[in-house]
Protein backbone atom coordinates (compact mmCIF):
# COMPACT_ATOMS: atom_id res chain seq x y z
CA UNK A 1 0.00 0.00 0.00
CA UNK A 2 2.87 2.49 0.96
CA UNK A 3 4.64 1.38 -2.39
CA UNK A 4 1.45 2.23 -4.19
CA UNK A 5 1.01 5.89 -2.78
CA UNK A 6 4.60 6.48 -3.41
CA UNK A 7 4.41 5.82 -6.54
CA UNK A 8 1.59 7.93 -6.86
CA UNK A 9 2.91 10.89 -5.40
CA UNK A 10 6.12 10.67 -7.20
CA UNK A 11 4.14 10.36 -10.22
CA UNK A 12 2.05 13.16 -9.50
CA UNK A 13 5.16 15.62 -9.21
CA UNK A 14 6.78 14.27 -12.33
CA UNK A 15 3.68 15.39 -14.14
CA UNK A 16 3.99 18.69 -11.96
CA UNK A 17 7.74 19.33 -12.96
CA UNK A 18 6.84 18.15 -16.72
CA UNK A 19 4.23 20.32 -16.87
CA UNK A 20 5.81 23.72 -16.70
CA UNK A 21 8.10 23.00 -19.49
CA UNK A 22 5.63 21.61 -21.66
CA UNK A 23 3.94 25.00 -21.01
CA UNK A 24 6.95 27.34 -22.21
CA UNK A 25 7.35 25.36 -25.29
CA UNK A 26 4.00 25.49 -26.20
CA UNK A 27 4.19 29.08 -25.51
CA UNK A 28 7.86 29.48 -27.07
CA UNK A 29 5.93 27.50 -30.61
CA UNK A 30 3.22 29.85 -30.46
CA UNK A 31 4.87 32.96 -30.06
CA UNK A 32 7.64 31.25 -33.06
CA UNK A 33 4.14 31.08 -35.29
CA UNK A 34 2.54 33.96 -34.87
CA UNK A 35 5.62 36.06 -35.03
CA UNK A 36 8.10 34.77 -37.51
CA UNK A 37 4.87 35.27 -40.00
CA UNK A 38 6.04 38.90 -40.32
CA UNK A 39 8.69 38.23 -42.42
CA UNK A 40 6.68 36.91 -45.02
CA UNK A 41 5.98 40.95 -45.38
CA UNK A 42 9.41 42.64 -44.21
CA UNK A 43 12.69 41.04 -44.45
CA UNK A 44 14.80 40.29 -40.81
CA UNK A 45 17.03 43.35 -40.76
CA UNK A 46 14.66 45.85 -42.27
CA UNK A 47 12.84 44.97 -39.15
CA UNK A 48 15.00 44.36 -36.44
CA UNK A 49 17.13 48.06 -37.97
CA UNK A 50 14.42 49.60 -39.90
CA UNK A 51 14.23 53.45 -38.53
CA UNK A 52 10.24 53.63 -38.86
CA UNK A 53 7.02 52.02 -37.10
CA UNK A 54 4.41 52.95 -38.95
CA UNK A 55 2.56 49.72 -38.85
CA UNK A 56 -0.77 50.98 -39.78
CA UNK A 57 0.64 53.24 -42.96
CA UNK A 58 -0.09 52.30 -46.30
CA UNK A 59 2.29 50.30 -46.82
CA UNK A 60 3.14 49.30 -43.83
CA UNK A 61 6.86 50.26 -41.91
CA UNK A 62 7.57 47.71 -39.62
CA UNK A 63 11.12 48.64 -38.22
CA UNK A 64 11.73 48.23 -34.31
CA UNK A 65 14.88 49.70 -34.36
CA UNK A 66 13.60 53.07 -32.45
CA UNK A 67 11.60 50.67 -30.22
CA UNK A 68 14.77 48.64 -28.81
CA UNK A 69 16.56 52.05 -28.35
CA UNK A 70 13.87 53.17 -26.41
CA UNK A 71 13.50 49.95 -24.38
CA UNK A 72 17.33 49.82 -23.60
CA UNK A 73 17.78 53.83 -22.67
CA UNK A 74 14.81 53.07 -20.15
CA UNK A 75 16.52 50.22 -18.87
CA UNK A 76 20.22 51.33 -18.64
CA UNK A 77 19.02 54.61 -16.99
CA UNK A 78 16.99 52.33 -14.68
CA UNK A 79 20.32 50.08 -13.67
CA UNK A 80 22.72 53.22 -13.66
CA UNK A 81 20.11 54.83 -10.93
CA UNK A 82 19.44 51.40 -9.26
CA UNK A 83 22.10 49.33 -9.10
CA UNK A 84 24.08 51.39 -6.97
CA UNK A 85 21.42 52.47 -4.24
CA UNK A 86 20.41 49.12 -4.09
CA UNK A 87 23.65 47.80 -3.20
CA UNK A 88 24.39 50.59 -0.98
CA UNK A 89 20.90 49.89 0.62
CA UNK A 90 21.37 46.23 0.71
CA UNK A 91 25.06 46.82 2.73
CA UNK A 92 23.47 48.95 4.91
CA UNK A 93 20.65 46.50 5.59
CA UNK A 94 22.91 43.39 6.04
CA UNK A 95 25.99 45.06 7.75
CA UNK A 96 25.23 47.69 9.05
CA UNK A 97 21.85 48.91 10.55
CA UNK A 98 20.79 48.39 13.94
CA UNK A 99 18.18 45.59 14.36
CA UNK A 100 15.23 48.11 14.57
CA UNK A 101 16.37 50.11 11.66
CA UNK A 102 16.82 46.95 9.50
CA UNK A 103 13.29 45.59 10.55
CA UNK A 104 11.84 48.68 9.65
CA UNK A 105 13.58 49.00 6.34
CA UNK A 106 13.44 45.79 5.14
CA UNK A 107 9.40 46.12 5.58
CA UNK A 108 9.52 49.18 3.39
CA UNK A 109 11.20 47.49 0.84
CA UNK A 110 8.72 44.72 0.62
CA UNK A 111 5.83 47.40 0.93
CA UNK A 112 7.78 48.97 -2.05
CA UNK A 113 7.54 45.85 -4.07
CA UNK A 114 3.83 45.17 -3.40
CA UNK A 115 3.16 48.55 -4.99
CA UNK A 116 1.06 47.59 -8.31
CA UNK A 117 2.69 49.43 -11.31
CA UNK A 118 0.43 50.84 -12.36
CA UNK A 119 -0.04 53.35 -9.08
CA UNK A 120 3.89 54.30 -9.27
CA UNK A 121 3.00 54.99 -12.89
CA UNK A 122 0.68 56.69 -11.80
CA UNK A 123 2.22 58.64 -9.00
CA UNK A 124 4.87 59.15 -11.38
CA UNK A 125 2.75 60.77 -13.94
CA UNK A 126 1.65 63.67 -11.69
CA UNK A 127 4.64 64.25 -9.40
CA UNK A 128 7.94 63.28 -11.45
CA UNK A 129 6.30 64.03 -14.75
CA UNK A 130 5.98 67.92 -13.81
CA UNK A 131 9.02 67.64 -12.09
CA UNK A 132 11.38 66.58 -15.12
CA UNK A 133 9.60 69.47 -17.27
CA UNK A 134 10.01 72.18 -15.20
CA UNK A 135 13.71 71.29 -13.81
CA UNK A 136 14.95 71.02 -17.03
CA UNK A 137 12.62 73.66 -19.14
CA UNK A 138 11.40 70.64 -21.16
CA UNK A 139 8.46 71.17 -23.86
CA UNK A 140 6.76 67.79 -21.84
CA UNK A 141 8.34 65.64 -18.78
CA UNK A 142 6.81 62.46 -20.23
CA UNK A 143 10.63 60.93 -21.09
CA UNK A 144 12.93 58.30 -20.88
CA UNK A 145 14.61 59.69 -17.76
CA UNK A 146 11.12 60.10 -15.92
CA UNK A 147 10.55 56.55 -16.85
CA UNK A 148 14.11 55.07 -15.96
CA UNK A 149 13.69 56.86 -12.76
CA UNK A 150 10.01 54.99 -11.88
CA UNK A 151 11.63 51.85 -12.85
CA UNK A 152 14.51 52.05 -10.64
CA UNK A 153 12.30 52.37 -8.03
CA UNK A 154 10.44 48.94 -9.47
CA UNK A 155 14.02 47.07 -9.48
CA UNK A 156 14.99 48.34 -6.46
CA UNK A 157 13.00 45.86 -4.06
CA UNK A 158 14.74 42.91 -6.35
CA UNK A 159 18.02 44.28 -5.77
CA UNK A 160 18.45 44.98 -2.30
CA UNK A 161 16.36 41.54 -1.01
CA UNK A 162 18.13 39.01 -2.89
CA UNK A 163 22.06 41.01 -2.45
CA UNK A 164 20.78 41.60 1.08
CA UNK A 165 20.17 37.69 1.41
CA UNK A 166 23.55 36.98 -0.83
CA UNK A 167 25.29 39.11 1.71
CA UNK A 168 23.83 37.92 4.63
CA UNK A 169 24.62 34.45 3.45
CA UNK A 170 28.05 34.90 4.03
CA UNK A 171 29.98 32.74 6.55
CA UNK A 172 30.22 34.59 9.72
CA UNK A 173 33.83 33.57 9.85
CA UNK A 174 34.95 35.21 6.63
CA UNK A 175 34.13 38.58 8.43
CA UNK A 176 35.78 37.30 11.71
CA UNK A 177 38.65 36.55 9.84
CA UNK A 178 38.94 39.79 8.01
CA UNK A 179 38.35 41.77 11.68
CA UNK A 180 40.85 39.49 13.38
CA UNK A 181 43.50 40.80 10.66
CA UNK A 182 42.94 43.85 12.07
CA UNK A 183 40.62 45.15 8.99
CA UNK A 184 38.36 48.35 9.54
CA UNK A 185 34.69 47.77 9.10
CA UNK A 186 34.45 48.84 5.64
CA UNK A 187 37.62 47.43 4.55
CA UNK A 188 35.83 44.02 5.53
CA UNK A 189 32.64 44.99 3.88
CA UNK A 190 34.57 46.33 0.19
CA UNK A 191 37.02 43.43 0.26
CA UNK A 192 35.75 40.10 1.26
CA UNK A 193 31.96 40.12 2.03
CA UNK A 194 30.99 42.18 -1.14
CA UNK A 195 33.51 39.74 -3.45
CA UNK A 196 32.50 36.75 -1.34
CA UNK A 197 28.92 37.86 -2.09
CA UNK A 198 29.58 38.92 -5.66
CA UNK A 199 27.55 36.21 -7.44
CA UNK A 200 23.87 37.07 -5.50
CA UNK A 201 24.73 40.61 -6.24
CA UNK A 202 25.07 39.70 -10.03
CA UNK A 203 22.16 37.17 -10.02
CA UNK A 204 19.92 40.40 -7.84
CA UNK A 205 21.18 42.87 -10.59
CA UNK A 206 19.92 40.69 -13.04
CA UNK A 207 16.49 39.77 -11.74
CA UNK A 208 15.95 43.46 -11.03
CA UNK A 209 16.99 44.10 -14.85
CA UNK A 210 14.84 41.48 -15.89
CA UNK A 211 11.72 43.16 -14.13
CA UNK A 212 12.59 46.72 -15.67
CA UNK A 213 13.18 45.11 -19.18
CA UNK A 214 9.19 43.54 -19.26
CA UNK A 215 7.46 46.17 -17.32
CA UNK A 216 4.99 47.66 -19.37
CA UNK A 217 2.23 49.23 -17.37
CA UNK A 218 4.94 52.31 -15.73
CA UNK A 219 6.51 53.06 -18.78
CA UNK A 220 3.71 53.08 -20.75
CA UNK A 221 2.13 55.66 -18.52
CA UNK A 222 4.80 57.93 -18.29
CA UNK A 223 7.70 58.02 -21.24
CA UNK A 224 5.58 59.26 -23.69
CA UNK A 225 5.22 56.61 -26.34
CA UNK A 226 6.65 58.21 -29.38
CA UNK A 227 8.35 55.78 -31.75
CA UNK A 228 11.79 57.79 -32.27
CA UNK A 229 15.14 56.98 -32.30
CA UNK A 230 15.75 58.73 -29.01
CA UNK A 231 19.12 61.07 -29.30
CA UNK A 232 19.36 62.36 -25.53
CA UNK A 233 17.52 61.08 -22.40
CA UNK A 234 15.41 63.67 -22.22
CA UNK A 235 12.61 62.95 -24.94
CA UNK A 236 9.87 60.89 -25.14
CA UNK A 237 10.38 57.02 -26.18
CA UNK A 238 8.30 53.98 -26.54
CA UNK A 239 9.31 50.54 -25.19
CA UNK A 240 9.03 47.07 -26.83
CA UNK A 241 6.35 46.38 -24.16
CA UNK A 242 4.39 49.55 -24.05
CA UNK A 243 4.37 49.08 -28.03
CA UNK A 244 2.31 45.54 -27.51
CA UNK A 245 0.40 46.57 -24.95
CA UNK A 246 -0.72 49.34 -26.65
CA UNK A 247 -1.43 48.11 -30.11
CA UNK A 248 -2.43 44.86 -29.61
CA UNK A 249 -6.02 46.23 -29.15
CA UNK A 250 -6.61 47.25 -32.40
CA UNK A 251 -4.22 45.14 -34.43
CA UNK A 252 -6.34 43.29 -36.91
CA UNK A 253 -5.84 39.34 -36.22
CA UNK A 254 -3.85 38.16 -39.14
CA UNK A 255 -2.41 41.32 -40.47
CA UNK A 256 1.13 42.12 -40.77
CA UNK A 257 1.40 45.08 -37.80
CA UNK A 258 -0.31 41.62 -35.83
CA UNK A 259 2.38 40.01 -36.61
CA UNK A 260 4.77 42.23 -36.16
CA UNK A 261 3.91 42.51 -32.64
CA UNK A 262 4.23 38.78 -31.94
CA UNK A 263 7.96 39.49 -33.31
CA UNK A 264 8.68 42.15 -30.87
CA UNK A 265 7.31 39.41 -28.05
CA UNK A 266 9.99 37.44 -29.51
CA UNK A 267 12.92 39.69 -29.30
CA UNK A 268 11.92 40.98 -25.98
CA UNK A 269 12.02 36.83 -25.10
CA UNK A 270 15.53 36.88 -26.52
CA UNK A 271 16.36 39.58 -24.58
CA UNK A 272 15.27 38.12 -21.32
CA UNK A 273 17.16 34.93 -22.46
CA UNK A 274 20.06 36.32 -23.01
CA UNK A 275 19.72 38.56 -19.81
CA UNK A 276 19.04 34.84 -17.83
CA UNK A 277 22.16 33.43 -19.41
CA UNK A 278 24.75 36.28 -18.52
CA UNK A 279 23.26 35.88 -15.37
CA UNK A 280 24.44 32.37 -15.07
CA UNK A 281 27.38 31.87 -16.76
CA UNK A 282 28.53 34.92 -14.33
CA UNK A 283 27.16 32.80 -11.52
CA UNK A 284 28.49 29.57 -12.99
CA UNK A 285 32.23 30.90 -13.59
CA UNK A 286 32.78 31.43 -9.66
CA UNK A 287 32.71 27.61 -8.84
CA UNK B 1 57.48 40.73 30.82
CA UNK B 2 52.94 40.71 31.73
CA UNK B 3 51.49 41.06 28.15
CA UNK B 4 47.82 40.55 29.33
CA UNK B 5 46.65 41.06 32.62
CA UNK B 6 42.38 40.51 33.35
CA UNK B 7 41.44 41.47 36.85
CA UNK B 8 38.41 40.88 38.09
CA UNK B 9 36.74 40.23 34.43
CA UNK B 10 33.03 39.68 33.69
CA UNK B 11 31.78 39.00 30.28
CA UNK B 12 27.98 38.74 29.65
CA UNK B 13 26.41 37.92 26.21
CA UNK B 14 22.21 39.17 26.47
CA UNK B 15 21.69 37.09 30.02
CA UNK B 16 24.15 34.33 29.75
CA UNK B 17 27.21 34.81 32.24
CA UNK B 18 30.06 33.33 30.15
CA UNK B 19 33.25 34.45 32.01
CA UNK B 20 33.15 34.93 36.13
CA UNK B 21 35.68 37.43 37.94
CA UNK B 22 38.53 35.84 35.74
CA UNK B 23 41.88 36.64 37.21
CA UNK B 24 44.84 35.71 34.85
CA UNK B 25 47.66 36.81 33.30
CA UNK B 26 49.84 36.31 30.04
CA UNK B 27 53.42 36.30 30.03
CA UNK B 28 55.61 37.49 27.08
CA UNK B 29 56.79 34.78 24.93
CA UNK B 30 55.26 32.14 26.68
CA UNK B 31 52.65 29.61 24.87
CA UNK B 32 49.39 29.45 27.61
CA UNK B 33 47.20 26.75 27.12
CA UNK B 34 43.38 27.29 27.95
CA UNK B 35 41.45 23.96 28.16
CA UNK B 36 38.26 22.97 29.29
CA UNK B 37 34.51 21.55 28.11
CA UNK B 38 32.71 23.25 25.89
CA UNK B 39 30.37 26.41 27.34
CA UNK B 40 33.11 26.61 29.67
CA UNK B 41 34.16 29.80 28.62
CA UNK B 42 37.73 29.42 27.05
CA UNK B 43 36.90 30.91 23.67
CA UNK B 44 35.20 34.07 25.35
CA UNK B 45 38.11 34.43 26.98
CA UNK B 46 40.33 34.29 24.00
CA UNK B 47 38.30 36.32 22.04
CA UNK B 48 38.39 39.48 24.81
CA UNK B 49 42.42 39.48 24.03
CA UNK B 50 41.46 40.85 20.41
CA UNK B 51 38.06 41.99 21.44
CA UNK B 52 36.68 40.15 18.34
CA UNK B 53 33.84 39.52 21.37
CA UNK B 54 32.51 43.42 20.76
CA UNK B 55 31.02 42.06 17.03
CA UNK B 56 28.46 39.98 19.19
CA UNK B 57 25.42 41.98 19.66
CA UNK B 58 24.36 41.69 23.39
CA UNK B 59 28.23 41.64 24.77
CA UNK B 60 28.59 43.33 28.19
CA UNK B 61 31.92 43.20 29.94
CA UNK B 62 33.37 45.02 33.66
CA UNK B 63 36.16 44.46 35.29
CA UNK B 64 39.75 44.96 33.91
CA UNK B 65 41.53 43.92 30.74
CA UNK B 66 45.16 45.56 29.88
CA UNK B 67 47.35 45.09 26.79
CA UNK B 68 51.14 45.76 27.52
CA UNK B 69 49.56 48.18 30.90
CA UNK B 70 46.92 49.56 28.81
CA UNK B 71 43.21 49.37 29.15
CA UNK B 72 42.44 47.00 26.27
CA UNK B 73 39.08 49.21 25.29
CA UNK B 74 41.18 52.41 24.49
CA UNK B 75 43.52 51.02 21.88
CA UNK B 76 42.15 51.72 18.55
CA UNK B 77 40.17 48.41 17.38
CA UNK B 78 42.00 47.94 14.51
CA UNK B 79 45.47 48.46 15.39
CA UNK B 80 44.76 45.87 18.73
CA UNK B 81 43.70 43.16 16.28
CA UNK B 82 46.95 43.91 14.32
CA UNK B 83 49.09 43.48 17.29
CA UNK B 84 46.74 40.06 18.61
CA UNK B 85 46.81 37.89 15.86
CA UNK B 86 44.28 34.86 15.96
CA UNK B 87 44.03 31.54 13.97
CA UNK B 88 40.58 29.58 13.85
CA UNK B 89 39.53 26.21 14.08
CA UNK B 90 38.90 26.06 10.63
CA UNK B 91 41.19 27.19 8.21
CA UNK B 92 39.46 29.97 5.83
CA UNK B 93 41.41 30.65 2.81
CA UNK B 94 40.10 33.54 0.57
CA UNK B 95 39.48 32.74 -2.91
CA UNK B 96 42.74 33.94 -4.00
CA UNK B 97 46.08 32.76 -4.69
CA UNK B 98 48.57 31.44 -1.70
CA UNK B 99 50.98 34.41 -2.25
CA UNK B 100 47.49 37.16 -2.50
CA UNK B 101 46.28 35.47 0.77
CA UNK B 102 49.33 35.77 2.88
CA UNK B 103 49.99 39.45 1.33
CA UNK B 104 46.34 40.35 2.37
CA UNK B 105 46.70 41.57 5.80
CA UNK B 106 49.82 43.34 4.72
CA UNK B 107 47.60 45.23 1.41
CA UNK B 108 45.05 46.16 4.13
CA UNK B 109 47.38 47.93 6.63
CA UNK B 110 48.61 49.81 3.29
CA UNK B 111 51.91 47.92 2.02
CA UNK B 112 52.40 48.94 -1.47
CA UNK B 113 55.77 48.35 -2.17
CA UNK B 114 55.70 44.50 -4.35
CA UNK B 115 59.48 43.05 -3.33
CA UNK B 116 58.71 44.51 0.95
CA UNK B 117 55.76 42.02 0.24
CA UNK B 118 57.20 39.73 -1.04
CA UNK B 119 59.52 39.56 1.57
CA UNK B 120 56.80 39.28 4.04
CA UNK B 121 55.62 36.38 1.97
CA UNK B 122 58.33 34.64 1.90
CA UNK B 123 59.14 35.17 5.64
CA UNK B 124 55.69 34.37 7.19
CA UNK B 125 55.79 30.93 5.17
CA UNK B 126 58.91 29.89 6.34
CA UNK B 127 57.76 30.62 9.85
CA UNK B 128 54.93 28.89 9.21
CA UNK B 129 56.96 25.86 7.60
CA UNK B 130 54.82 25.92 4.79
CA UNK B 131 57.64 27.46 2.68
CA UNK B 132 59.07 24.24 1.23
CA UNK B 133 55.73 22.41 0.14
CA UNK B 134 54.84 25.90 -1.75
CA UNK B 135 57.74 27.68 -2.69
CA UNK B 136 57.03 26.44 -6.38
CA UNK B 137 52.98 27.80 -6.61
CA UNK B 138 52.76 30.87 -4.99
CA UNK B 139 49.91 31.56 -8.04
CA UNK B 140 48.13 28.76 -7.09
CA UNK B 141 44.96 28.82 -5.80
CA UNK B 142 44.48 28.58 -1.82
CA UNK B 143 42.11 25.60 -2.08
CA UNK B 144 44.34 23.87 -3.65
CA UNK B 145 46.35 23.08 -0.84
CA UNK B 146 45.53 19.86 2.29
CA UNK B 147 43.52 21.43 5.28
CA UNK B 148 46.75 20.84 7.28
CA UNK B 149 48.87 23.42 4.49
CA UNK B 150 45.85 25.72 4.72
CA UNK B 151 46.04 26.29 8.31
CA UNK B 152 49.83 26.99 8.29
CA UNK B 153 48.62 29.23 5.54
CA UNK B 154 46.34 30.86 7.90
CA UNK B 155 49.22 31.03 10.44
CA UNK B 156 51.26 32.84 7.82
CA UNK B 157 48.43 35.19 6.85
CA UNK B 158 48.64 36.16 10.48
CA UNK B 159 52.16 36.20 10.84
CA UNK B 160 52.25 38.61 7.89
CA UNK B 161 50.71 41.15 9.25
CA UNK B 162 53.71 41.03 12.47
CA UNK B 163 51.85 40.42 15.44
CA UNK B 164 53.42 40.39 18.76
CA UNK B 165 50.43 37.92 19.82
CA UNK B 166 48.82 34.89 18.25
CA UNK B 167 46.29 33.50 19.66
CA UNK B 168 44.91 29.83 18.57
CA UNK B 169 40.74 29.18 18.94
CA UNK B 170 41.16 24.95 18.66
CA UNK B 171 43.73 25.26 15.44
CA UNK B 172 44.05 21.54 14.91
CA UNK B 173 40.48 20.46 15.43
CA UNK B 174 39.91 19.49 11.75
CA UNK B 175 43.39 18.14 10.88
CA UNK B 176 45.09 14.83 10.87
CA UNK B 177 47.75 13.70 13.45
CA UNK B 178 50.57 14.81 11.09
CA UNK B 179 49.29 17.89 10.59
CA UNK B 180 48.64 18.59 13.90
CA UNK B 181 52.29 18.16 14.86
CA UNK B 182 53.71 20.12 12.30
CA UNK B 183 51.41 23.02 13.72
CA UNK B 184 52.73 22.71 16.91
CA UNK B 185 56.23 22.43 15.95
CA UNK B 186 55.32 25.82 14.06
CA UNK B 187 54.10 26.60 17.22
CA UNK B 188 57.02 26.34 19.55
CA UNK B 189 59.61 27.41 16.97
CA UNK B 190 57.12 30.96 17.06
CA UNK B 191 57.27 31.20 20.84
CA UNK B 192 60.66 32.33 20.57
CA UNK B 193 59.20 35.78 19.00
CA UNK B 194 55.63 35.64 19.76
CA UNK B 195 53.49 35.21 22.80
CA UNK B 196 50.98 32.17 22.08
CA UNK B 197 47.53 31.69 23.64
CA UNK B 198 46.13 28.88 22.60
CA UNK B 199 42.88 27.17 22.99
CA UNK B 200 42.18 23.77 22.86
CA UNK B 201 39.68 20.70 22.86
CA UNK B 202 43.01 18.06 22.91
CA UNK B 203 44.31 17.88 26.75
CA UNK B 204 47.23 16.05 24.94
CA UNK B 205 47.71 18.59 23.17
CA UNK B 206 47.87 21.15 25.63
CA UNK B 207 50.59 18.91 27.55
CA UNK B 208 52.99 18.78 24.46
CA UNK B 209 53.05 22.60 24.20
CA UNK B 210 51.38 24.25 26.59
CA UNK B 211 54.27 26.37 29.52
CA UNK B 212 51.38 26.99 31.04
CA UNK B 213 48.13 25.40 31.27
CA UNK B 214 44.56 27.23 32.54
CA UNK B 215 41.06 25.46 32.97
CA UNK B 216 38.11 27.24 32.32
CA UNK B 217 34.69 25.66 33.95
CA UNK B 218 31.55 27.36 33.05
CA UNK B 219 33.07 30.53 33.26
CA UNK B 220 35.46 30.33 35.99
CA UNK B 221 39.19 30.31 35.60
CA UNK B 222 39.85 27.32 38.15
CA UNK B 223 43.27 26.49 38.21
CA UNK B 224 46.55 28.18 36.10
CA UNK B 225 49.91 26.49 36.94
CA UNK B 226 53.02 25.30 35.25
CA UNK B 227 51.82 22.43 32.57
CA UNK B 228 54.05 19.99 34.30
CA UNK B 229 52.09 20.62 37.63
CA UNK B 230 48.42 20.90 35.82
CA UNK B 231 48.84 17.03 34.58
CA UNK B 232 50.82 15.74 37.40
CA UNK B 233 49.51 17.34 40.64
CA UNK B 234 46.34 19.50 39.94
CA UNK B 235 45.40 21.31 42.83
CA UNK B 236 42.00 21.10 42.73
CA UNK B 237 39.78 17.89 42.00
CA UNK B 238 38.04 19.16 38.97
CA UNK B 239 40.83 19.94 36.93
CA UNK B 240 41.96 16.06 37.72
CA UNK B 241 39.09 14.72 36.82
CA UNK B 242 38.97 16.95 33.93
CA UNK B 243 42.53 15.98 32.58
CA UNK B 244 41.45 12.27 33.33
CA UNK B 245 38.62 12.02 31.41
CA UNK B 246 36.31 11.85 34.00
CA UNK B 247 34.05 14.83 32.46
CA UNK B 248 34.23 17.26 29.62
Amino acid sequence: MRKVKEFFIEKLILICGLASIFFVILIFLFLAREGLAVFKFVNPSNFLFGKNWYPISEPAQLGILPLIFGSLLVTLGAAIISIPIGVACAVYIAEIAPLKIKEILKAGIELLAAIPSVVLGFIGMVTLVPWVKTVFHLPTGLTALSGAIILAFMAMPTIVSIAEDALYSVPKSYKEGAFALGATHWQTIYRVLLPAASSGIVAAVMLGIGRVIGETMAVMMITGNAAVIPQSILVPVRTLTATIAAEMGEAVVGSEHYFALFAIGIVLFIISFIINVTADLFLHKRH
Amino acid sequence: MVKFTARNLNIWFGQIHALKNVNIEVEANEILSVIGPSNSGKTSFLRMLNRLNDLNPGFKMNGELEFDKEEIRKIDVEILRKRVGMVFALPLPLPLSILENVAYGVRMHGEKDRNRISEIVERSLKQAYLWDEVKDRLNVSAFKLSGGQQQRLCIARTLAVEPEVILFDEPCSGLDPISTAKVEEAMLKLKKDYTIVLVTNNVKQAARVGDRTAFFLSGELVELDRTEKIFTAPSDTRTDGYIRGKFG
